[in-house]
């Protein structure tokens, strides 16, 4: 272990430590502009020089390897010089327009410049004027203001996977473009305007917005997907101005994806502000008491066997535990979670979890993908797999349609029988599983989403098991859901009960009117036609396929607006926090699940979010463990079944437009437009 | 002044047959093998003996830097790889050495890959280079033919040489860029360490050299090191090629022991200074990277390594451009910042940036079109340049400009003034 003198303070450092890292070990702050922990180094804005004895020069901190025996200053009149020296290069050719630039108040650049910027300029050259580049509708340029630190050129390569940001031309003439002058084809994309250290890369809907220290930040938790990505929210007023990505390293390091970011606009589009009845046919607005008495007149002496609900793929716990618990007061029991229609054993939770964890996944050295897309159902455990892959040493097969995953995949085939191959060791990969020391499989939705859904679950757990996937102190086996709603429904046990229907039980029946009164808690991805002529309730925030349907609208609160649990894909329960108010008359779910129970003489047992999380936790004690993952046990699957032939069909379409929020947001229809589907489907008249 | 016993190129002027033959019939290719079957670590104490520096610019002792090589392998192999990027303005030593004497080139190749534990090299050929990259081929091609390399070769060391052609930027003839180029990636500096001899082409141990320093090898190993160390001065010892240009007579290349005068270079090769030596006016002596020096200096100076450096010059590639009198020596100056700034990677901040102000401030002052204080900023602003960069290009960008200011700023200052009263007129 290299020990080496920092000012003064002695420090030991694990071997591979560079100069700068043990500086901050020793408490000494050293400013950067190119460095980044998560990218490789390139060493090339030359900020963070600092003296070593018996160097002949300066050195590049971030680039050197702490050597034993080494004496490094920081602040001697030889690195303030040589930092001076290299601020005011970078300043000689940037335009100092912070008034007019979103970046200013987070500027790496303004902050440094504090320090080490002279208190007036000595170039009397014109300064360079850069053209700038089209990065998409996510990515506002204005390369003028770029230092060429080159983050975003070695995010793209090397995090995103992506080789479309690079740098053309050389000395003064050197520009970061998309080459092609397009959007960059990845999901992450937005991840380069928090790495830009300056204004060149800023968020394009954001612009002119805001300024920074005008915002109210609330850390909260994401809902776009099943990997519960941690957030900050930052609110002025009533409105969301952006959602910005915060540290945690066990899900989304520091990344976030580029709809979980950018969604945001679709908060304030489509709302639903008050509720609505349907009367003669239209929709009209009513105060909640009208609602109620429409609701309760409905419910009151209706048996359960002809009520449904269904939860949708955004709620949080709490609301779902009250609709839980509101139906089961009325004895329905055909309830569903899984909007997809997918087929599994909801009483197994190894079975429906990503048991691996995603840091895990970077222990995993062999990797089999089934019907499913990580890089679109959960963009984070897709850059998770990649970071793994650039590690070295790791193969991974995919049974399915075939995607670009941004990293080398053995493509199997389409053919849900290879499973039975695989685990029967029958097949070349599984050898390959066989001689990992980590085996894991990741298991989508396009997988169970089919009538025998069910049997693909029992034979991925079936070839984990022979595979020696799942061992003491290593479980291979890996659901992937692609709803925030989904695993936290599930271990509230929202499934169908005693006698009850499941999803598409629950819409045969609708339409055979067997079931003639439907509960949507924010569920809008089921095919309303099947719902026959059924009176549709509709909880939740946007006026999408479920409002259009409903009868009666109860306006709830979107992900940004309500305290919440969530349970991501691995099993873990994160809080959320309320950063804004619902929008007018509506109101928190859970709130009106318990003002309509009143209504209807089944008054739930919490007036409280303390005593309906108290309650929710008293059932389900691992839901109170906030941040943490209760182990599920292993049980071998319960259901066999023969599998079909048929190919897997992957659930998510368009990237872009995945929940209501999405659908409300113009951002995304951009960036469905231009990167996603809607790119293949726009045609010459277009445009 | 060199016996022509002592020189080793002997066919630098293409006076005679460049191909197998007459290589072979000048001494080369003699003894290879019993050189080879000698060792390796005679071979590395031989070179460090004959007090070799590098012939690129550096001057880094070649023995030294071979020995720097892995002694086993980890399974990686070695690479040489062999810098025929020349591109420093004066510079044309290695052109001349690839056209009329490629042999001793190719011989060097294998003994310094036998050196090195290296069984393939490469040669990167300058992109300007066409016709010496056909000639050096043909050599290769020769050699290859009469079972000189190759994989089952008789002098006893498996041994594969290739050419890749560059496409022409100066940078590349740094040697990390020059690696990166040879990766087939854009050519920019890598940071150091690690070293290209633990981590260089494909992340393999490799050593780069210059042309020369390759080329010269042979004939040190059949003379002994001795020979070599014997010419030239101590620590700047044996021959070496100076390119000599400008405002001679008869510029040319020649060979001459080190340590020669530098005056005696220029009037017994180059047929003296244009219009007499009194009508110099000064002489970069090492390629324009380095300061150049004025006639007062010029009239002492011995040609080497440590007596350049010691008036704050440099040997550097030895190339020597001489300027008289009827020179703008402020304009030629700003023609070398313009070229620094033009060739300039563009990756680390004061290099892209200070290349550009240092050549914006020069053609000014071309005019005289400036502040006098701006000629201490100037001066400034090439310390900040010196020094705080990943490769040599900022320091190669920020010298001559030192030069000229600290030893023309009255002409500096008289343009300075004279635009002032013309403006004021």
């Amino acid at each position: 272990m290299p020990k080496l003198t920092i000012d003064g303070i002695e420090v030991t450092v694990e071997p591979g430590t560079t100069v700068l890292q043990a500086c901050e070990i020793a408490g000494k702050e050293i400013p950067r502009f190119c460095y980044h922990e998560r990218l490789s180094i390139a060493g090339n804005c030359r900020m963070c020089l600092v003296e070593q004895e018996k160097a002949p020069k300066p050195i590049a901190s971030c680039a050197m390897p702490a050597a034993d025996g080494m004496v490094i200053h920081t602040d001697t009149p030889l690195v303030q010089k040589a930092r001076k020296g290299v601020m005011e290069f970078l300043l000689i050719n940037h335009p100092l327009d912070c008034p007019i630039c979103d970046q200013g108040g987070e500027c790496d650049l303004q902050d440094q410049a504090m320090v080490y910027g002279f208190d007036r300029g000595r170039f009397a050259e014109n300064k360079r004027a850069v053209k700038d580049k089209n990065m998409g509708p996510l990515v506002k340029t204005i390369m003028t203001r770029c230092i060429h630190c080159t983050r975003c050129v070695r995010f793209a390569t090397e995090v995103a996977g992506v080789q479309e940001i690079g740098a053309l031309g050389r000395g003064e003439e050197m520009q970061i473009t998309t080459y092609l002058e397009q959007a960059v084809t990845s999901e992450l994309s937005g991840n380069v305007i928090d790495l830009c250290p300056v204004g060149a890369l800023t968020s394009k809907p954001y612009a002119f917005t805001a300024r920074s220290w005008e915002l109210r930040k609330t850390e909260s938790v994401d809902a776009h997907d099943a990997i519960g990505a941690n957030i900050r929210i930052d609110a002025r007023g009533k409105e969301v101005m952006r959602i910005l990505p915060r540290l945690n390293e066990a899900i989304n390091e520091e990344w976030l994806n580029d709809r979980s970011r950018f969604a945001y606009d679709g908060l304030k589009r489509q709302r639903l502000d008050m509720p609505y009845l349907r009367i003669d046919g239209r929709l009209r607005p009513v105060q909640w008491s009208d609602a109620f008495q429409a609701i309760a007149g409905r419910l009151r002496g209706r048996e359960g066997k002809h009520i449904a609900a269904i939860a949708g793929d955004m709620m949080e716990l709490e609301s779902i535990y009250a609709l839980k618990l509101l139906m089961a007061s009325l004895g329905v029991t055909s309830l569903d979670c899984r909007q997809d229609g997918a087929a599994f054993d909801p009483a197994n939770r190894a079975g429906y979890v990503f048991n691996t964890t995603i840091a895990g996944i970077e222990q995993a050295d062999a990797l089999l993908l089934i019907g499913t897309n990580p890089r679109w159902e959960g963009t984070l455990v897709n850059s998770r797999i990649r970071k793994r892959w650039t590690m070295g040493g790791f193969r991974a097969a995919n049974i399915g349609p075939a995607v670009d995953l941004t990293y080398p995949v053995e493509q199997l085939g389409n053919d849900p029988r290879l499973i039975e191959a695989i685990a029967a060791g029958r097949h070349p990969f599984a050898e390959v599983l066989d001689k990992a020391a980590h085996p894991m499989l990741i298991l989508g939705q396009g997988a169970l989403a089919r009538p025998d859904g069910a049997a693909v679950q029992a034979a991925a757990m079936a070839l984990a098991e022979a595979r020696n996937m799942v061992r003491e102190g290593w479980n291979g086996f890996n659901l992937l859901h692609t709803a925030a709603s989904r695993v936290g429904a599930l271990d509230l046990g929202f499934v169908p009960g005693e006698g009850g229907r499941d999803l598409n039980g629950i819409l045969d029946a609708a339409s055979r009117g067997e079931i003639d009164t439907v509960w949507l808690l924010g569920a809008d991805e089921i095919d309303m036609a099947r719902l026959g002529s059924a009176f549709v309730i509709y909880q939740g925030s946007h006026g999408d396929a479920g409002a259009h349907r409903a009868d009666v609208i109860l306006p709830g609160a979107a992900y940004t607006e309500k305290e919440g649990l969530w349970v991501n894909t691995e099993g873990r329960v994160q809080r959320g926090h309320r950063a804004v108010l619902p929008p007018g008359d509506a109101r928190e779910d859970w709130t009106i699940l318990r003002a309509l129970s009143e209504s209807i003489g089944q008054k739930l047992p919490f007036d409280s979010l303390q005593e309906l999380r108290g309650h929710l936790v008293k059932a389900h004690p691992h839901l109170g463990q906030m941040d943490r993952i209760a182990p599920a046990e292993w049980r071998a699957p319960a259901t066999k079944g023969a599998l079909s032939d048929a190919p897997f069909e992957l659930p998510i379409k368009d990237f872009y437009l995945t929940n209501p929020i999405c659908r409300a947001s113009r951002t995304m229809a951009e960036c469905s437009a231009v990167i996603g589907q809607g790119k293949h489907e726009a045609t010459g008249t277009h445009g | 002044m060199l016996e022509d016993k002592d020189r080793i190129f002997t066919n630098l002027y293409g006076h005679h047959d460049w191909r197998l033959a007459g290589a072979r019939a000048r001494g080369d290719w003699d003894g290879t093998s019993e050189i080879i079957a000698k060792g390796r670590d005679w071979i590395l104490d031989e070179m460090k003996k004959s007090g070799l520096r590098g012939r690129g610019g550096a001057g880094f002792p070649t023995g030294l830097k071979w020995s720097f090589m892995p002694k086993e392998s980890d399974g990686r192999p070695h690479y040489l790889v062999v810098n025929a990027d020349e591109s420093e303005p004066g510079t044309c030593k290695d052109r001349d050495i690839l056209r009329h004497d490629p042999h001793t080139l190719v011989e060097g190749c294998l003994i310094a890959g036998f050196a090195m534990g290296a069984h393939t090299a490469f040669i990167y050929v300058r992109g300007e280079f066409i016709r010496e990259r056909e000639r050096l081929q043909a050599a290769i091609d020769q050699a290859y033919d009469a079972k000189l390399i190759g994989k089952d070769n008789t002098n006893g060391w498996p041994f594969d040489l290739y050419v890749h052609h560059g496409a022409g930027a100066y940078i590349c003839g740094e040697e990390t860029a020059l690696i990166e180029s040879l990766e087939g990636k854009k050519g920019q500096p890598r940071l150091k360490p690690p070293f290209p001899a633990n981590v260089g082409v494909w992340g393999c141990p490799t050593t780069v050299n210059n042309v020369e320093s390759i080329a010269v090898a042979p004939t040190i190993l059949r003379r002994g090191g001795a020979w070599f160390a014997g010419l030239g001065r101590p620590n700047n010892t044996g021959t070496k090629v100076f390119c000599i240009s400008g405002h001679v007579n008869r510029p040319c290349n020649v060979e001459e022991e080190m340590g020669i005068p530098l005056k005696e270079l220029i009037e017994k090769h180059a047929g003296g200074v244009r219009g007499g030596w009194d009508n110099l006016l000064a002489i970069i002596p090492g390629g324009s990277s380095v300061p150049l020096i004025p006639k007062s200096i010029c009239d002492n100076v011995l040609m080497d390594f440590d007596s350049l450096r010691a008036v704050k010059s440099g040997l550097g590639t030895a190339a020597v451009i001489v300027m008289d009198k009827s020179t703008d020596v402020v304009k030629a100056i700003a023609r070398l910042s313009k070229f620094y700034k033009h060739e300039s990677c563009g990756q680390c901040t004061p290099c892209r940036e200070g290349t550009g102000w240092m050549w914006r401030v020069m053609e000014r002052l071309v005019q005289g079109k400036a502040e006098k204080s701006e000629i201490d900023m100037l001066l400034e602003v090439t310390y900040q340049v010196e020094g705080h960069t990943i490769c040599a290009l900022g320091d190669a960008a920020a010298w001559p400009i030192q030069g000229l200011i600290r030893h023309f700023r009255p002409e500096i200052e008289r343009r300075i003034d004279s635009y002032k009263s013309a403006r004021a007129a």
